[in-house]
């Protein structure tokens, strides 16, 4: 069986398409992105690990009333608590989550679950399964410290990406692969703001996986068009880059189609706590897919004809020769 | 089949043996449980998947500084009145925000140039001192590199005296080591704590090294004790017994009575260091916090020719009689080896904490949650592959073997690999896993479509899979060598869960280079020696 055999066609016609596409995706995740930072102070809402803060995940023996409980809280004096009911596919765990906002003050961390835990026994008549209660607290200073680490660690990768391909193939074409992989983090983010989901630390994961996985994509028709570089040298650089496109459309199609069931997968089965997870990765691996065949490629014809444009020599950017 | 093939099918299968046992290592039966059991010795699950407390602390380093400056402020003031210096006073101007400066004013203008030489003299390799500002004003600083190593001597101290705690509570595979996220942080991990008031009470309390008087002992047991007492212990004592652990005489059933109320008590020591007596003996060095110091001098100059013990943890580590009347050092002699110094002195250290605690961040997840979270994933992960594995042998046919297996190889040497290092899986790690296998399964197709277009261009079988192999190596090693540079990089800069996603990360497109290019190759080579001439191969 085969599929896409000899297929023909012309994406570099359809650039305008994919940068309105693109566009709208990016600009209406970054307005989002700008709601939130007017609202709550940061693009998108973040969890517990990076905004700070005490979240309660309490199992039940029997079913939870969400309005008695928010009566206990308030019975307790604890002010500013959400309630809400768990993992709502598996009602059967009678979780409930509890979350106070974060604290400013650092000593005043160890309060939080103490009292939450002393007012459901106080003020509500249904057993907690201690085995299954998760507590985090998180201290201002630990968020923000591991927000800016995890983003500085994945800004020297790209930039490490950067130089490889610059090394191995040319500056331009490690430019236009952090480029699409900057395009896809954006939109998988925007994505985030937009449905109103908060981003934790295993959310990071998933966007490291999914920076990886875009890169992947890129550098397959990358590879491509290099090899077909050397091969013919008097095709135009845009037929040539389609064609590479095309010859690896099925490669493309074949293994993001793949790796997007395990995440499918995933996202439908794997329950609450890989939710923001595989849906993350879902969104990524559409998005990093797209972005090597619609931002990627184009880029790098943009690039040569608005050279060609300023009367400089027209230099095919694939000159040199691959080892490996 | 040539001998060449025979070669590489054995490297394939010792690589394979090797791998399987680095995750399993010798089973202690058949049965599956036993099989689960040896894999869950070598593969290590993140709290996160097993359930735990977490915990980060922060060590009050402000504090340590502080003591040692309160120290040198009681240094400062002797010496300057050894030297016949007159001063006003000797003070910290700002003890919260910078405790390591020291200020002493009012010094004379005829005693100026004397305490000069003096507060060089004797404070110039740990401090800046400096006539600062107004008249007869001098200002100790403390050197930053002399602060830095105090600080991380503090911390150094923490991490020992909370690993000694967490190992007390008899935990299984504590982890307790530097943060690196912040400074002065220190990350403990407590797999299967559900309780962390407890523990935290236990890892935060100061106090538990202590000096009491002896009232009578050694004793052969708790019996003898109480005949010595008249029957029964008075309420002012307690009998305790040795520890047994030093070879000081103290040993497990041996009994004393002690005064209960101690002389010197856990916080108040402030160092301890291996030393040497006079006479060369080896001894443990302490040095004690003023107060402390003043109250023991008041003890040992009554009680010379009394014995007083060392307590740790209820045991008593060590009987020593007082030979003098002692201040705020001391020395514990006796004829110890090098390494019972070292011991004894660490003990003395790891009594107590060295600053305080500051908790920053603490997570608890249940052990029934962090099961329940796993099987959810780790299901719907298997469930995945499998889809993609029937995938491959539908859509490839023949070929669509190679790929399953290389797939199936490139997780047991993943695992194997996780097994040597004794890696943490974690949450994060399952999606550098996720990667893996999503890279894997694109060397496979990038190989085979490309080994399909040879064909179809009329190669024959051997012909098309040598190109095949040879075009798609080049992009597999770009891919592969641009992530784990990327997944290096992670490594370097990153902690926690961002590390471990790059860990498996690089384990596994290591093992996919060797899985999907080498052990696929041979897995045709070995089917092109077989196939008829002129037949077709099956991709």
């Amino acid at each position: 069986m085969e599929l896409f055999r000899g297929v023909n066609v012309d994406w570099l016609r359809l650039k305008w398409y994919f940068l309105g596409f693109s566009l709208i995706f990016s600009v209406s995740g970054l307005i989002s992105m700008g709601y939130h930072w007017t609202h709550i102070g940061s693009p998108v809402p973040l969890g517990v690990d990076f905004r700070g803060g005490t979240e309660v995940e309490v199992h039940f023996t029997q079913t939870p009333d969400i309005g008695v409980i928010r009566q206990a809280m308030d019975a307790s004096g604890i002010k500013d608590a959400t309630v809400q009911r768990y993992d709502p596919t598996r009602p059967s765990l009678n979780a409930v989550l509890i979350s106070l906002p974060e604290q400013h003050n650092e000593t005043e961390l160890e309060a939080g679950q103490k009292t939450v835990l002393d007012a459901l026994n106080a003020h509500y008549a249904n057993p907690i399964v201690p085995a299954s209660t998760k507590v985090d607290v998180v201290g201002p200073t630990v968020g923000h410290q591991l927000e800016r680490q995890a983003l500085l660690a994945t800004l020297y990768s790209l930039l490490g990406m950067l130089v490889y391909l610059w090394f191995r193939f040319q500056l331009i074409y490690g430019i236009a692969a952090v480029v699409a992989v900057f395009h896809d983090t954006l939109i998988t983010v925007g994505a985030f703001a937009l449905l109103d989901k908060e981003i934790s630390l295993t959310v990071i994961a998933a966007i490291l996986t999914l920076v990886g996985y875009s890169m992947n994509d890129t550098i397959v028709v990358f590879d491509r068009i290099r090899e077909n570089l050397r091969l013919s040298r008097r095709e135009s650089l845009p037929d040539v880059v389609n064609r590479s496109i095309n010859q690896t459309l099925s490669r493309t199609v074949l293994t993001s189609g793949l790796t997007f069931l395990t995440v499918l997968s995933l996202y439908i089965f794997g329950g609450q706590v890989l939710n923001g997870f595989s849906f993350a990765l879902v969104i990524g691996i559409l998005i990093g897919t797209y972005s090597s065949i619609a931002v990627a490629a184009p880029m790098l014809v943009a690039w040569q004809q608005w050279r060609a444009s300023k009367g400089q020599a027209v230099v095919l950017p694939a000159a040199r020769r691959a080892k490996g | 089949m040539n001998k060449n093939l025979n070669k590489k099918i054995a490297l394939i299968i010792a690589v394979l043996l090797v791998c399987v046992y680095g995750f399993v290592g010798v089973p202690q039966g058949v049965s599956g449980k036993a099989w689960l059991d040896a894999i869950g010795k070598r593969i290590h699950l993140g709290l996160d998947l097993r359930g735990g407390a977490h915990l980060i602390l922060e060590v009050v380093v402000a504090e340590a500084v502080g003591a040692e400056t309160d120290d040198a402020m009681g240094r400062v003031q002797q010496d300057l009145k050894a030297a016949n210096v007159t001063y006003t006073q000797v003070y910290k101007p700002d003890p919260a925000k910078q405790p390591q400066v020291v200020r002493v004013e009012g010094v004379s203008a005829a005693g100026s140039a004397s305490a000069r030489s003096t507060l060089e003299d004797k404070f110039s390799t740990q401090y800046d001192v400096s006539s600062g500002g107004s008249d007869g004003a001098f200002t100790l600083t403390m050197k930053p590199s002399v602060q830095t190593a105090l600080e991380q001597k503090t911390v150094d101290q923490a991490i020992e005296t909370i690993t000694d705690r967490v190992n007390a509570l008899g935990v299984s595979e504590p982890v307790v080591s530097p943060y690196g996220l912040g400074k002065n942080e220190i990350l403990v991990e407590l797999p299967g704590i559900s309780d962390l008031d407890q523990v935290k009470s236990i890892i935060q309390s100061t106090a538990r090294l202590e000096i009491h008087a002896v009232v009578g002992g050694p004793y052969k047991d708790e019996q003898e004790a109480l005949a010595s007492t008249g029957g029964t212990l008075p309420p002012d004592d307690i009998a305790l017994h040795g520890s047994g652990n030093l070879a000081t005489g103290s040993d497990a059933d041996a009994v004393y009575v002690l005064n209960r109320v101690p002389v010197v008590a856990g916080n108040q020591f402030r160092s301890a260091d291996p030393s040497s007596d006079q006479n060369g003996r080896r001894a443990v060095h302490f040095t004690l916090t003023n107060d402390a110091g003043d109250k023991f001098y008041d003890y040992t100059s009554k009680n010379v020719g009394q014995s007083m013990a060392v307590v740790m943890e209820n045991r008593v580590k060590e009987v020593a009689t007082i030979q003098s009347a002692i201040r705020d050092t001391g020395e514990i002699t006796g004829s110890f080896t090098p390494t019972e110094v070292e011991i004894l002195s660490k003990m003395l250290r790891t009594g107590a904490l060295p600053a305080s605690l500051n908790p920053i961040e603490d997570r608890t997840v249940g052990a029934s949650l962090g099961a329940d979270s796993i099987r959810q994933g780790v299901t719907a992960a298997i469930a995945g592959v499998l889809v993609v594995m029937a995938f491959m042998l539908f859509y490839y046919r023949g070929s669509g073997i190679n790929a399953d297996l290389a797939l199936f190889l490139n997780l047991v040497i993943l695992l194997g690999f996780m097994g040597y290092t004794s890696s943490v899986l974690t949450l994060p790690g399952i999606a550098g896993v996720i990667l893996t296998i999503g890279m894997g399964v694109d060397s496979n197709v990038l190989i085979f479509e490309r080994i399909r277009e040879e064909v179809r261009s009329g190669k024959a079988p051997s012909a098309a899979i040598e190109q095949g192999f040879g075009h798609a190596w080049t992009t597999i090693f770009d891919t592969h060598v641009t992530t784990i540079v990327s997944a290096a990089i992670l490594f370097l800069f990153g902690s926690g869960p961002v590390k471990g996603f790059a860990v498996t990360l690089t384990f596994g497109l290591a093992a996919n280079l060797f899985t999907a290019v080498y052990v696929s190759r041979v897995i045709f080579d070995w089917h092109l020696g077989r196939l008829k001439p002129g037949e077709a191969i099956s991709i």
